[in-house]
Protein backbone atom coordinates (compact mmCIF):
# COMPACT_ATOMS: atom_id res chain seq x y z
CA UNK A 1 0.00 0.00 0.00
CA UNK A 2 2.72 2.30 0.97
CA UNK A 3 4.51 1.82 -2.24
CA UNK A 4 1.58 2.49 -4.47
CA UNK A 5 1.06 5.92 -3.04
CA UNK A 6 4.42 6.46 -3.65
CA UNK A 7 4.13 5.41 -7.25
CA UNK A 8 1.37 8.11 -7.66
CA UNK A 9 3.12 10.67 -5.46
CA UNK A 10 5.70 10.24 -8.14
CA UNK A 11 3.24 10.92 -10.86
CA UNK A 12 2.37 13.73 -9.69
CA UNK A 13 6.13 14.99 -8.49
CA UNK A 14 6.92 14.68 -12.25
CA UNK A 15 4.15 15.97 -13.70
CA UNK A 16 4.55 19.51 -11.07
CA UNK A 17 8.38 19.43 -11.68
CA UNK A 18 8.04 19.09 -15.83
CA UNK A 19 5.24 21.13 -15.91
CA UNK A 20 6.94 23.84 -14.64
CA UNK A 21 10.15 23.72 -16.92
CA UNK A 22 7.92 23.94 -19.52
CA UNK A 23 6.68 26.91 -18.34
CA UNK A 24 9.55 28.47 -17.45
CA UNK A 25 10.12 28.17 -21.45
CA UNK A 26 6.89 29.71 -22.18
CA UNK A 27 7.41 32.58 -19.93
CA UNK A 28 10.72 33.48 -22.44
CA UNK A 29 8.71 33.11 -25.35
CA UNK A 30 5.81 35.20 -24.29
CA UNK A 31 7.88 37.62 -22.41
CA UNK A 32 11.62 37.85 -24.78
CA UNK A 33 12.90 37.47 -28.04
CA UNK A 34 14.95 34.49 -27.59
CA UNK A 35 13.87 31.90 -30.23
CA UNK A 36 12.76 28.19 -29.58
CA UNK A 37 16.32 26.88 -30.61
CA UNK A 38 18.27 29.14 -28.33
CA UNK A 39 15.70 27.84 -25.39
CA UNK A 40 17.18 24.29 -26.03
CA UNK A 41 20.54 25.84 -25.93
CA UNK A 42 19.83 27.64 -22.40
CA UNK A 43 17.82 25.19 -20.75
CA UNK A 44 20.76 22.21 -21.55
CA UNK A 45 23.58 24.52 -20.54
CA UNK A 46 21.85 25.38 -17.04
CA UNK A 47 21.56 21.70 -16.72
CA UNK A 48 24.87 20.89 -17.60
CA UNK A 49 25.53 24.01 -14.81
CA UNK A 50 23.30 22.96 -11.70
CA UNK A 51 24.74 19.55 -11.86
CA UNK A 52 28.30 20.22 -12.48
CA UNK A 53 27.89 22.31 -8.90
CA UNK A 54 26.46 19.20 -8.00
CA UNK A 55 22.35 20.40 -7.27
CA UNK A 56 20.36 18.84 -10.50
CA UNK A 57 21.07 15.69 -9.06
CA UNK A 58 19.00 16.40 -6.26
CA UNK A 59 15.64 17.37 -8.66
CA UNK A 60 16.28 14.12 -10.82
CA UNK A 61 16.06 12.37 -7.18
CA UNK A 62 13.00 14.41 -6.55
CA UNK A 63 10.99 14.22 -9.23
CA UNK A 64 12.44 11.51 -12.08
CA UNK A 65 11.29 11.95 -15.43
CA UNK A 66 10.25 15.66 -14.71
CA UNK A 67 13.77 16.33 -14.15
CA UNK A 68 15.29 14.37 -16.56
CA UNK A 69 13.00 14.46 -19.73
CA UNK A 70 13.44 18.16 -20.06
CA UNK A 71 16.57 19.03 -22.18
CA UNK A 72 17.79 19.74 -19.31
CA UNK A 73 17.91 16.63 -18.32
CA UNK A 74 20.15 15.79 -21.11
CA UNK A 75 22.43 18.14 -19.82
CA UNK A 76 22.56 16.97 -16.78
CA UNK A 77 23.41 12.98 -18.37
CA UNK A 78 26.22 14.71 -20.25
CA UNK A 79 27.66 16.58 -17.08
CA UNK A 80 27.15 13.80 -14.90
CA UNK A 81 28.76 11.35 -17.57
CA UNK A 82 32.17 13.98 -17.60
CA UNK A 83 32.30 14.10 -13.94
CA UNK A 84 32.10 10.14 -13.58
CA UNK A 85 34.74 9.79 -16.19
CA UNK A 86 36.61 12.60 -14.14
CA UNK A 87 36.95 10.15 -11.45
CA UNK A 88 38.96 7.60 -13.96
CA UNK A 89 41.19 9.04 -16.06
CA UNK A 90 41.60 12.07 -18.33
CA UNK A 91 40.35 10.18 -21.00
CA UNK A 92 37.33 9.30 -19.38
CA UNK A 93 36.63 13.20 -18.21
CA UNK A 94 36.85 14.07 -22.30
CA UNK A 95 34.63 10.88 -23.15
CA UNK A 96 32.34 10.53 -19.95
CA UNK A 97 29.65 13.24 -20.99
CA UNK A 98 29.21 11.73 -24.63
CA UNK A 99 29.28 8.26 -23.53
CA UNK A 100 26.35 8.76 -20.87
CA UNK A 101 24.11 10.35 -23.63
CA UNK A 102 25.15 8.20 -26.34
CA UNK A 103 21.80 6.65 -26.63
CA UNK A 104 19.75 9.86 -26.68
CA UNK A 105 22.12 11.31 -29.27
CA UNK A 106 21.87 8.18 -31.39
CA UNK A 107 18.41 7.56 -31.23
CA UNK A 108 17.88 11.24 -32.35
CA UNK A 109 19.97 10.61 -35.40
CA UNK A 110 18.68 7.34 -36.54
CA UNK A 111 15.14 7.44 -36.03
CA UNK A 112 15.33 11.49 -37.11
CA UNK A 113 16.74 10.33 -40.89
CA UNK A 114 14.91 6.88 -40.51
CA UNK A 115 11.22 8.89 -40.20
CA UNK A 116 12.26 11.99 -42.25
CA UNK A 117 12.67 9.84 -45.34
CA UNK A 118 10.00 7.25 -44.30
CA UNK A 119 7.16 10.49 -44.42
CA UNK A 120 6.81 13.89 -46.33
CA UNK A 121 5.92 17.05 -45.02
CA UNK A 122 2.11 17.51 -44.90
CA UNK A 123 0.67 20.27 -46.68
CA UNK A 124 -0.08 23.35 -44.50
CA UNK A 125 -3.35 23.82 -45.09
CA UNK A 126 -4.14 25.67 -41.87
CA UNK B 1 -13.68 69.02 -29.90
CA UNK B 2 -15.58 67.24 -31.97
CA UNK B 3 -12.24 64.46 -32.83
CA UNK B 4 -11.31 64.98 -29.37
CA UNK B 5 -14.70 63.07 -28.01
CA UNK B 6 -14.43 60.38 -30.39
CA UNK B 7 -11.02 59.56 -30.12
CA UNK B 8 -11.32 59.38 -26.32
CA UNK B 9 -13.33 56.49 -25.65
CA UNK B 10 -11.02 54.83 -28.70
CA UNK B 11 -8.33 55.03 -27.13
CA UNK B 12 -9.83 53.90 -23.95
CA UNK B 13 -11.03 51.11 -25.10
CA UNK B 14 -7.44 50.72 -27.12
CA UNK B 15 -6.19 50.82 -23.86
CA UNK B 16 -8.69 48.21 -22.45
CA UNK B 17 -8.09 45.35 -25.09
CA UNK B 18 -4.30 45.74 -24.90
CA UNK B 19 -4.54 45.44 -20.89
CA UNK B 20 -6.33 42.64 -21.14
CA UNK B 21 -7.02 40.31 -24.06
CA UNK B 22 -2.97 38.92 -24.65
CA UNK B 23 -2.82 38.50 -20.67
CA UNK B 24 -5.18 36.32 -21.08
CA UNK B 25 -3.83 34.66 -24.11
CA UNK B 26 -0.48 34.14 -22.65
CA UNK B 27 -1.70 32.96 -19.03
CA UNK B 28 -3.52 30.66 -21.13
CA UNK B 29 -0.20 29.88 -22.81
CA UNK B 30 1.41 29.58 -19.97
CA UNK B 31 -1.20 26.68 -18.78
CA UNK B 32 -1.08 24.71 -21.70
CA UNK B 33 3.02 24.42 -21.76
CA UNK B 34 2.51 23.09 -18.41
CA UNK B 35 -0.49 20.68 -19.09
CA UNK B 36 1.47 18.91 -21.91
CA UNK B 37 5.11 19.87 -20.25
CA UNK B 38 4.02 17.69 -17.58
CA UNK B 39 2.17 15.25 -19.56
CA UNK B 40 5.05 14.21 -21.40
CA UNK B 41 7.40 13.24 -18.14
CA UNK B 42 4.34 11.60 -16.75
CA UNK B 43 4.39 9.41 -19.54
CA UNK B 44 8.61 9.50 -19.24
CA UNK B 45 7.98 8.12 -15.69
CA UNK B 46 5.63 5.66 -16.70
CA UNK B 47 7.79 4.13 -19.27
CA UNK B 48 10.24 4.27 -16.32
CA UNK B 49 8.72 2.67 -13.64
CA UNK B 50 7.52 0.07 -16.90
CA UNK B 51 11.96 -0.47 -17.37
CA UNK B 52 12.34 -0.91 -14.36
CA UNK B 53 10.13 -3.59 -13.34
CA UNK B 54 9.85 -5.81 -16.52
CA UNK B 55 13.18 -5.65 -17.12
CA UNK B 56 15.25 -4.50 -14.12
CA UNK B 57 17.05 -1.31 -15.37
CA UNK B 58 18.33 0.97 -13.43
CA UNK B 59 20.32 4.21 -13.50
CA UNK B 60 22.04 5.07 -16.84
CA UNK B 61 20.67 2.44 -18.91
CA UNK B 62 17.05 2.88 -17.70
CA UNK B 63 17.80 6.98 -18.47
CA UNK B 64 18.93 5.77 -21.87
CA UNK B 65 16.13 3.37 -22.47
CA UNK B 66 13.29 6.08 -21.78
CA UNK B 67 14.77 8.54 -23.67
CA UNK B 68 15.21 6.27 -27.09
CA UNK B 69 11.47 5.28 -26.44
CA UNK B 70 10.40 9.21 -26.59
CA UNK B 71 12.86 10.13 -29.01
CA UNK B 72 11.06 7.30 -31.46
CA UNK B 73 7.61 8.13 -30.27
CA UNK B 74 8.10 12.13 -31.02
CA UNK B 75 9.98 11.17 -34.27
CA UNK B 76 6.97 9.22 -35.33
CA UNK B 77 4.16 11.74 -34.50
CA UNK B 78 6.72 14.47 -36.26
CA UNK B 79 6.53 12.33 -39.37
CA UNK B 80 3.08 12.34 -38.82
CA UNK B 81 2.34 15.97 -38.73
CA UNK B 82 0.68 15.29 -35.40
CA UNK B 83 3.33 16.61 -32.82
CA UNK B 84 3.73 19.93 -34.78
CA UNK B 85 -0.08 20.81 -33.97
CA UNK B 86 0.14 19.34 -30.36
CA UNK B 87 3.40 22.13 -30.74
CA UNK B 88 0.92 24.73 -31.21
CA UNK B 89 -1.28 24.19 -28.77
CA UNK B 90 1.44 23.62 -26.06
CA UNK B 91 4.31 25.77 -27.21
CA UNK B 92 7.46 25.71 -24.48
CA UNK B 93 5.42 22.22 -23.29
CA UNK B 94 6.36 20.73 -26.44
CA UNK B 95 10.11 22.07 -27.18
CA UNK B 96 11.71 21.74 -23.46
CA UNK B 97 10.79 18.04 -23.24
CA UNK B 98 13.85 15.55 -24.83
CA UNK B 99 10.73 14.98 -27.83
CA UNK B 100 11.11 18.38 -28.54
CA UNK B 101 14.28 17.84 -29.67
CA UNK B 102 13.83 14.54 -31.64
CA UNK B 103 11.32 17.05 -33.26
CA UNK B 104 13.75 19.83 -34.54
CA UNK B 105 15.61 16.93 -35.39
CA UNK B 106 12.77 15.18 -37.88
CA UNK B 107 10.87 18.21 -38.87
CA UNK B 108 13.73 20.64 -40.92
CA UNK B 109 15.08 16.79 -42.17
CA UNK B 110 11.13 16.15 -43.83
CA UNK B 111 11.34 20.15 -45.29
CA UNK B 112 14.77 19.89 -47.27
CA UNK B 113 14.37 16.35 -48.46
CA UNK B 114 13.93 17.49 -51.81
CA UNK B 115 17.50 18.92 -51.49
CA UNK B 116 18.75 15.55 -51.58
CA UNK B 117 19.62 13.17 -49.28
CA UNK B 118 22.45 13.80 -48.03
CA UNK B 119 22.87 17.65 -48.17
CA UNK B 120 19.00 18.34 -47.81
CA UNK B 121 17.82 15.60 -45.29
CA UNK B 122 21.21 14.74 -43.69
CA UNK B 123 22.54 17.87 -42.98
CA UNK B 124 19.60 19.80 -42.23
CA UNK B 125 18.56 17.24 -39.33
CA UNK B 126 21.37 19.71 -37.58
CA UNK B 127 19.94 22.91 -37.69
CA UNK B 128 18.35 23.25 -34.06
CA UNK B 129 20.09 20.11 -32.73
CA UNK B 130 23.59 21.14 -34.00
CA UNK B 131 24.07 24.25 -31.62
CA UNK B 132 22.66 21.43 -28.41
CA UNK B 133 25.51 19.00 -29.78
CA UNK B 134 27.90 21.81 -29.63
CA UNK B 135 27.11 23.67 -26.45
CA UNK B 136 26.36 20.06 -24.47
CA UNK B 137 29.19 18.02 -25.91
CA UNK B 138 31.56 20.98 -25.51
CA UNK B 139 30.59 22.40 -21.88
CA UNK B 140 30.76 18.68 -21.05
CA UNK B 141 34.35 18.17 -22.13
CA UNK B 142 35.13 21.13 -19.57
CA UNK B 143 33.12 20.15 -16.83
CA UNK B 144 35.07 16.88 -17.40
CA UNK B 145 38.26 18.95 -17.24
CA UNK B 146 37.73 21.22 -14.39
CA UNK B 147 36.76 17.47 -12.39
CA UNK B 148 39.89 16.17 -13.41
CA UNK B 149 42.19 19.29 -13.02
CA UNK B 150 40.50 19.43 -9.20
CA UNK B 151 40.87 16.06 -8.71
CA UNK B 152 44.57 15.95 -9.40
CA UNK B 153 45.25 18.17 -6.02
Amino acid sequence: MAKEYEIIYMFIKAFIVGGSICTIAQLLINYTKVTPGKILVYFLLAGVFLQAIGLYGYLVDFAGAGATVPISGFGYLLAEGAIKGARENLFGAITGGVKAAAAGITAAIVFGYVFALAFRPKSKKN
Amino acid sequence: MAERTRNNPNEAYIKYVSSVSPKTKETRSLLNAFLVGGAICVIGQFLRYMFEFLFGMRGDELAGSVSVVLIFLSALLTGLGVYDRIGKYAGGGSIVPITGFANSVVAPAMEFRSEGFVYGLAAKMFVIAGPILVFGIASSVAVGLIYYIAGLF
